[in-house]
């Protein structure tokens, strides 16, 4: 079971890293997105302390959303997705790897540089940590709930402004407790509570995204 | 077909169709009773609430219309469950017809709900947990709208909806529990079996609208899977004869 999920990861990073180019953009999306409110905003130090965690979030969620479609897509495309779905080890495992990968390459970078965007709106070290974790804890659900999205999306036409439209009103959960976890940190309650409503959001979403996807991609493949 | 009576024959479009129609009427006539009845108890016999004035009186659209919204998406999903498990046509329809209801009815709770907010709270919307979580709901009909709007085949729009439906579905207790949940500005629940914490006139006034909407949900949910029915089956015979109007409809 293990060995199905790692040689997936192992598959789709080494074809990610192929094409180092889509990463690379999503990242860059994420980075100017952020660094667009201060501009629009202005300089204020407080308001831009109060905005910081929605702004990170939303934008990490639209970040995300941009590398969705391609999760299935390629692979359905060349025939590979076909191979998977007929091999005798359930679908549901190699989506889980697909989603994990997909998290490595998209969500794990914007943990990592969403404290350096955090300077530039004046948030303390305190909240900088937070929100790594935060982003770090959240994304994984949100790279599992988007597969759903992904896989009911395959092969239609609009089906990138479609894939938006059904997995945001999903996405909701996480964004209120991600961000709220900051905000917590900011007003100095603590953002321990909402941290683990969000490990619990990524634990189910991570358990059961998976093979709803699983079944979503045979009615796509029938 | 003549020795007994038997529920999966409605299971076929062709035997369905009349059957629909011949129950619209009813619940229309229904529906139209209830609502007169439930308007002349909520509007005219209901005392005026004491810390709300008339304004309250919103409550016999918005309540009903919250109910019906959830209400709406939980059939939509049974149907989905019972369509994805043993694979009939007539479930995915069923979703389908049932969709825009759900969407108009969850609109309307918003829309009420945000023009009893404004004169009650002050603000016509606020980031309450049961607003949100509404609003959500508007945005998963939507969602399952557009996406099976957007597949061409009938077949998998149905199942690819219907997996949308069940995802979705974790969205219901949600808005239900969340008054109790999150002790935001949105009041708690003044229904309760036991105990209820309105005057009677309002909670009856209140009963007869919300079977007023169900009635009324019904009968446009059948005017309109007979409508998708007969798009879907437009190869059929049974739809020809019955297009050409030379038949009662649905006869072998």
């Amino acid at each position: 079971m293990l060995k199905i999920i790692t040689a997936v990861i192992g598959r789709d990073l080494k074809l990610a890293m192929r094409r180092q180019a889509d990463i690379v953009s999503a990242l860059f999306f994420f980075v100017i997105v952020v660094s667009l409110f201060p501009l629009g905003i202005g300089p204020e130090p407080d308001l831009l302390r109060k905005l910081a965690p929605g702004v990170l979030w939303v934008a990490a969620l639209l970040a995300t959303m941009l590398s969705l479609p391609r999760l299935f897509a390629d692979d359905h495309r060349d025939g590979t997705l076909e191979q998977l779905a007929l091999a005798p080890h359930p679908l549901g495992l190699v989506v889980t790897g697909k989603v994990i990968a997909h998290w490595l390459v998209s969500g794990l970078p914007l943990a990592l540089i969403a404290p350096v965007l955090g300077i530039q709106f004046d948030l303390s070290t305190d909240a900088l940590i937070v929100l790594t974790f935060a982003i770090l804890i959240g994304t994984p659900a949100l790279s599992g709930i988007g597969a759903i999205g992904a896989a009911l999306t395959l092969g239609l036409r609009g089906g990138g402004v479609l894939l938006s439209l059904l997995v945001l009103p999903l996405y909701i959960p996480v964004l209120i407790f991600g961000a709220g976890a900051v905000d917590a940190t900011v007003a100095g309650l603590g953002g321990e509570g909402h941290l683990s409503l969000l490990a619990a959001l990524t634990f189910a979403s991570l358990g059961f995204a998976p093979w709803a996807s699983a079944a979503a991609l045979k009615i796509a493949l029938e | 077909m003549k020795d007994r009576f038997n529920l999966y024959r409605f299971a076929s479009p062709a035997t369905f169709y009349p059957f629909a129609g011949a129950l619209i009427p009813y619940f229309v006539a229904v529906s139209v009773v209830f609502g007169l009845a439930g308007l002349w108890l909520g509007m005219l016999v209901a005392p005026t609430d004491f810390q709300q004035g008339e304004g309250y009186r919103i409550i016999f659209i918005h309540v009903p219309a919250s109910w019906m919204s959830m209400f709406i998406y939980l059939v939509m999903a049974g149907w989905a469950a019972i369509g994805l498990a043993f694979n009939t046509r007539l479930s995915g329809m069923m979703a389908q017809a049932l969709a825009p209801t759900g969407a108009l009815m969850a609109f309307l709770s918003l829309l009420t709900g945000a023009l009893w907010g404004k004169p009650m709270w002050g603000a016509w919307w606020v980031w309450d947990a049961r607003l949100t979580s509404e609003l959500i709901l508007l945005f998963l009909y939507i969602g399952y709208m557009a996406l099976t709007a957007a597949i061409d085949d009938a077949r998998r729009a149905d199942k690819a909806g219907g997996l949308l439906l069940l995802v979705g579905v974790v969205n219901i207790p949600i808005i239900y529990f969340s008054v109790k949940w999150w002790n935001t500005l949105h009041q708690g629940s003044s229904v309760n079996l036991a105990k209820s914490s309105m005057a009677t006139t309002m909670l009856w006034g209140m009963l007869l609208m919300a079977m007023c909407f169900w009635m009324y949900s019904i009968a446009i949910a059948l005017m309109r899977v007979r409508t998708i029915m007969l798009e879907r089956e437009r190869n059929t015979d049974w739809v020809k004869a019955e297009l050409l109007g030379n038949s009662a409809g649905g006869k072998k």
